[in-house]
């Protein structure tokens, strides 16, 4: 049978090489044609008696991503729908279906020839199993390259045997942390570990893993051979039992339980460890199966995957605008955020120049930026002698006619509608026409901020999140007026820095900051309940928040949350506020000037070594103590869930939110929302919209209006659609 | 139902659980050995009416393991004809070994039984068996999973006990255990170790220290850095959420003592008590087992006396004697803080803390110290009873005949 994705080119002496080169595309992913094509290799190696040993290599770049997972999602469309006719069925289906490339890989490495695995870069998830699957691994010595099994982070686990085969390269602690937590390795690490056995140049790759095949005296796996022994001992040696009882205490802390795959990860090389490793690949199968069937991995390989993958490749960039990448990018005022926007332009390549008026803040900038690749080239992922091109193209400067040239403009300065007019004129003077003009506010609006501009058109919201260099979302915000040219440079921008955006419309608190809002508020109103504070911040890790909702108001700051409340009264109106929520507020900043981690004290009490224990005062401003007993943990979690996914909802109802994904997306990497909900729409669209209006009617009932579902969502629920269904992406509509 | 007599209580001494200890050179099976040799000798039993030997043993592997209580009648020359179980409620084990072979009296299929346990510690260490509760994800993770000593720790934090509280708790353990065996209050039922040549190899509990509420306050905190560390604080607050951070309180010295011994108890009805010429004194009345909050995981005699009182209509008005074993302080501060109990009539002679908890054997054993007090003040009723890993409780009311 010919290959479709593989050549194969065998020489003289009977070396095979197939090289896997898919046709239009520029990455190599495990799709049916790649596993068909696995199939006659393998069969080849172990029927041919001309081959005497094979290399797997790979035409790009990479190696390989990994498997498709629009191919799982397609697997996933049937099991569902066979489901409802014969269950056990449909299950066998999809368990013969998910286990037969761990089937094939383990023919490959007992095929009885040699067979080494030449990494081009970066070989992820199946295409890393391949790899471990192969006699011999050797990498091209290339920068950028990753490693690893990062399938956790989409509510899946290695299927094709990786978490037997890792399991049997390094000790019990090493592997499960590596599987659960989904890292990615660099080619020297991985060297370190013993899961690549060489680093070579890249032009001698093929050669090297050539010449392995030929000397190669015993074509097994270690774990094949008699005597072979566990690197981390026995699961019942004193030590290997230890690592599990502390592993699964470190699953809990780690996850609440969220994510069953993480779990499942932990059973496949409990159980897999203890059994030969043709056993283990059976357990690890089935595990597999159940982990794919599951709704969180559903939930998360749409939105943490596949959505967020759509909306980094311009899924909502205007299709006529052609490339407006900016060359020359400036960043007014040089506080905290000023610096890592600075920095993270700079380091995309972007020639930056930093404005601000006080010198020692322009030193900041540059010494934060100077500190970070300093980090950055530590941790292997930068040259050393990218530093000295970075500070280069980072310029700082209090003389405004430096942003001469410049395609973008970014206002990082106070939150005050006066300065950062005066900011937009001073810069506006020295741009072209062409030129953009972005502003960082998280709570001012746009078109509002647009009306000191010269060009409002040109006027667009970029929203950062802090810290910088660690967050991955952007939220562009658009104006009354912003025109697709202004979104296209923003877009541009925010692909070159190698975030993810999602575009919203113009709204108090626009989409990221509103929602968060409302679990933090839940938060205030917990407590004044009497709900021990303790309580409060633990259900909302039980939920699966990052941080309970009294730690993160803390970070922000108290005394913003206060002064956004108090002027949304005066503005809106007291009925718009919630008095509880005014009173602790007004407790907390106004009489005892507790404002957060910025003055060490706020909910929690701060030492100087960074520390924190709830502030042991909470019960003066608090309702009285209910016995925790008698509270609803379960209500709890509940309750912070569902009022950010009807928040979520309204910004739908309200257009502040036009496509879903970036509802899904926008929520799990602006501020953390549980993500193996795969985000608050999915949230609501997986337990069912009706379901979900019945719940938040039910809360409503006790707890008040703020949980009233809405007109959309009423109907919605009326005729049993979900948000995927009725504001399908552009993609499904096509489709 | 046929009502179950207890004819005779015997226990080894307690030795330090370590290499240096006195019972280091005693296998487990010569400590059982010894308690069932005891129990033939005092009563000049004929073994041939011996139904059975239940034996409670918590890590029975290695010299403990493959069912120890047979290996005792054969060590112990009972005959061929007596059979041997061993059983495994974990710290409850030689209690629930005597309720095990109570309910079959009292069903009327067994005549006498011999019931107790047996724990080396210093020669097979605890958790040397293995516990899918504890490893296995499948069990571990449902059931919060956290060692025994972080529990007894969240309980101090849940239920209010403070460092202070716990050790004070534990200064009166050894003060009670030291008067007790001045006055001589064990001698009735500790049977001295002997060698092969009849030797003595120990007569005296070894665990028990002079402490004081000072030398106790040196001590550190045994598990708060393994704690941190391996994520088990975080489980405990998972499972009780209103707990901000977990108090560690507990150390060697407000924690029962490691230690080897056995013991064991003669049972019978009262025609099979006749027929080998013995006086019952005391009768088995009631008993239960529960399971209860994994995460707690030592509460069950909290809930498990409950569950035995609504069962047999007692209350604490009917129980003049409390035995409760002392795993750690704040299992017994929390017992008399749930049920508002006076502390004189909570082991009076002390307990684990300060002489040490021999786990598969301890249930008997404390069963024979309820019995022997019942006998020395002259009271009528006793409630004994053990927290059990994992959440579990197990209890037993004697009653004086």
């Amino acid at each position: 049978m010919a290959l479709k994705t593989f050549t194969l080119d065998l020489d003289a002496d009977g070396l095979a090489l197939f090289t896997w080169d898919m046709a239009g595309t520029s990455m190599n992913v495990i799709n049916l044609d790649v596993m068909a094509d696995l199939e006659t290799i393998v069969t080849r190696l172990e029927t041919d008696e001309a081959i005497t040993g094979a290399v797997i290599a790979s035409g790009k770049q990479a190696f390989s991503g990994g498997a498709d997972l629009s191919m799982l999602e397609t697997a996933l469309k049937t099991y569902h729908a066979g489901r409802k006719m014969d269950p056990v069925a449909a299950t066998e289906a999809l368990h013969s279906e998910t286990s037969r490339l761990s089937k094939l890989l383990r023919r490959l490495e007992t095929c009885g020839k040699p067979v080494a695995c030449a990494l081009s870069g970066t070989a992820l998830g199946g295409g890393f199993e391949l790899a471990l699957a192969c006699h011999y691994r050797v990498a091209a010595d290339t920068s950028g390259a990753k490693f690893g099994l990062p399938e956790v982070k989409v509510g899946l686990l290695p299927g094709a045997g990786g978490t037997q085969r890792i399991s049997r390269i390094l000790s019990h602690q090493d592997a499960l942390q590596l599987l659960m937590q989904g890292r990615e390795l660099r080619a020297r690490q991985a060297k370190g570990m013993g899961l690549i056995d060489d680093i070579v140049p890249a032009n001698a790759l093929t050669d090297v893993a050539k010449a392995w095949v030929r000397d190669c005296k015993t074509p097994t796996q270690a774990w094949d051979r008699k005597g072979f022994k566990l690197p981390g001992g026995r699961v019942w040696s004193p030590h290997g039992a230890q690592t599990f009882i502390a592993a699964n205490a470190i699953l809990r802390r780690e996850t609440a339980l969220n994510y069953p795959a993480a779990r499942m990860i932990l059973a496949c090389v409990y159980e897999g460890l203890q059994v030969p490793i043709d056993t283990g690949l059976t357990i690890e199968s089935r595990y597999f199966t159940k982990a794919i069937a599951s709704p969180e991995a559903a939930a998360m390989i749409r939105t943490l995957f596949l959505s967020m993958q759509e909306l980094n490749k311009g899924a909502r960039r205007p299709k006529d605008v052609p490339d407006r990448t900016p060359k020359k990018v400036g960043v007014i005022g040089a506080g905290f955020m000023g610096c890592g926007v600075a920095y993270v332009t700079a380091a995309a390549g972007m020639e930056t120049v930093v404005l601000d008026s006080d010198p020692e803040a322009l030193e900041r900038a540059r010494a934060h930026a100077e500190r970070q690749i300093a980090d950055q080239i530590g941790k292997g992922r930068a040259q050393p002698e990218d530093k000295a091109a970075l500070l280069d193209r980072l310029d700082v400067t209090d003389d405004y006619a430096a942003l001469e040239g410049c395609d973008l403009v970014i206002e990082a300065v106070f939150e005050d509608t006066g300065i950062k007019a005066d900011v937009t004129q001073s810069a506006e003077a020295h741009l072209s026409n062409d030129a953009v003009f972005a502003s960082n506010t998280s709570t001012l609006p746009i078109t509002g901020l647009a009306k000191a501009s010269c060009r409002p058109g040109q006027f667009i919201g970029i929203h950062f999140f802090s810290p910088v260099e660690k967050m991955r979302l952007v939220e562009i915000i658009l104006g009354n007026g912003t025109n697709d040219a202004a979104l296209a440079t923003a877009l541009d921008y925010v692909r070159a820095i190698r975030k993810t955006p999602i575009v919203v419309n113009d709204a108090r608190g626009f989409f990221t900051s509103r929602v968060v809002a409302t679990y933090v508020r839940e938060g205030h109103i917990m407590l004044a309940e009497g709900v021990p504070a303790p309580m409060i911040e633990t259900a909302g890790k039980l939920a699966g928040m990052p941080v309970g909702p009294l730690a993160l108001n803390d970070e922000v700051a108290v005394d913003l949350a206060w002064k956004i409340l108090d002027a949304t009264r005066k503005e809106m109106g007291e009925d718009a506020v919630d008095p509880r929520q005014m009173h602790i507020l007004e407790e907390m900043v106004i009489k005892r000037g507790r404002l957060g981690r910025k003055n060490q004290k706020g909910f929690y009490d701060y030492t100087d070594t960074g520390e924190k224990r709830l502030w042991p005062g909470l019960s003066e401003i608090s309702g009285a103590q209910l016995d925790p007993e008698a509270v609803d943990v379960d209500e709890l979690k509940r309750r912070f869930l569902v009022v950010q996914a009807l928040e979520s909802a309204r910004c739908v109802s309200d257009k502040v939110i036009t496509d879903v994904r970036e509802a899904d997306v926008g929520a799990i990497l602006g501020f953390g929302y549980a993500p193996h909900t795969g985000g608050p729409l999915t949230y609501i669209d997986q337990m069912g919209t009706a379901t979900f209006v019945t719940l938040c009617k039910a809360l409503a009932e006790r707890l008040g209006p703020r949980f009233q579902p809405d007109v959309l969502l009423e109907e919605m629920a009326g005729a049993g659609e979900t948000f995927y269904a009725r504001f399908a992406p552009e993609k499904d509509k096509a489709a | 139902m046929t009502d179950c007599y207890i004819y005779d209580a015997v226990r080894t001494p307690r030795g330090r659980g370590k290499a240096d200890g006195a019972l280091h050179e005693c296998t487990a099976l010569h400590l059982a050995k010894t308690a069932l040799d005891a129990i033939r000798d005092r009563n000049d039993l004929d073994t041939g009416l011996v139904d059975d030997v239940v034996l409670g043993c918590v890590d029975p592997i290695g010299e403990q393991g493959g069912d120890i209580a047979r290996a005792a009648v054969f060590a112990s020359g009972y005959g061929d004809h007596v059979p041997g179980i061993q059983i495994n409620r974990f710290c409850a084990s030689g209690l629930e070994a005597v309720n095990f072979a109570a309910s079959r009296v009292m069903a009327g299929q067994y005549d006498m039984a011999v019931a107790g346990g047996v724990e080396s510690m210093s020669r097979i260490p605890m958790g040397s068996s293995g516990a899918a509760l504890a490893a296995d994800p499948a069990a571990a993770l449902p059931g919060y999973f956290i060692p025994q000593g972080i529990a007894a720790d969240l309980i101090a934090t849940k239920y209010g006990f403070s460092r202070d509280e716990v050790d004070a708790f534990a200064v009166e353990s050894q003060a009670r255990a030291k008067s007790a065996w001045d006055d001589g209050r064990f001698e009735k039922s500790v049977v001295p170790v002997r060698d092969i040549n009849g030797l003595t190899i120990a007569d005296r509990d070894e665990h028990l220290r002079e402490t004081t509420m000072q030398s106790l306050g040196g001590l550190n905190a045994s598990f708060a850095q393994l704690s941190s560390m391996a994520g088990f604080d975080a489980v405990a607050i998972q499972a009780h959420p209103e707990v901000d951070v977990i108090d560690h309180v507990h150390h060697a010295g407000n924690s029962s003592g490691i230690v080897d011994g056995a013991a064991a108890v003669l049972i019978g009805t009262r025609d099979a008590g006749k027929a080998a010429g013995l006086t019952p004194r005391a009768k088995i009345a009631s008993f239960a087992t529960i399971g209860s909050d994994p995460a707690l995981q030592l509460t069950g005699p909290v809930d498990v006396t409950e569950k035995l009182f609504k069962r047999t209509g007692m209350t604490f008005g009917d129980i003049d004697l409390i035995e409760i074993n002392e795993a750690f302080s704040s299992i017994v501060l929390r017992y008399m803080q749930a049920f508002d109990l006076d502390p004189a009539v909570v082991n009076v002679n002390g307990g684990a803390i300060a002489m040490g908890h021999p786990l598969g054997a301890t249930g008997a054993m404390i069963l024979g110290t309820a019995l022997d007090e019942l006998e020395r003040s002259d009271k009528e009723t006793a409630l004994v009873t053990l927290c059990v890993a994992a959440g579990m409780g197990a209890a037993t009311v004697i009653e004086r005949v």
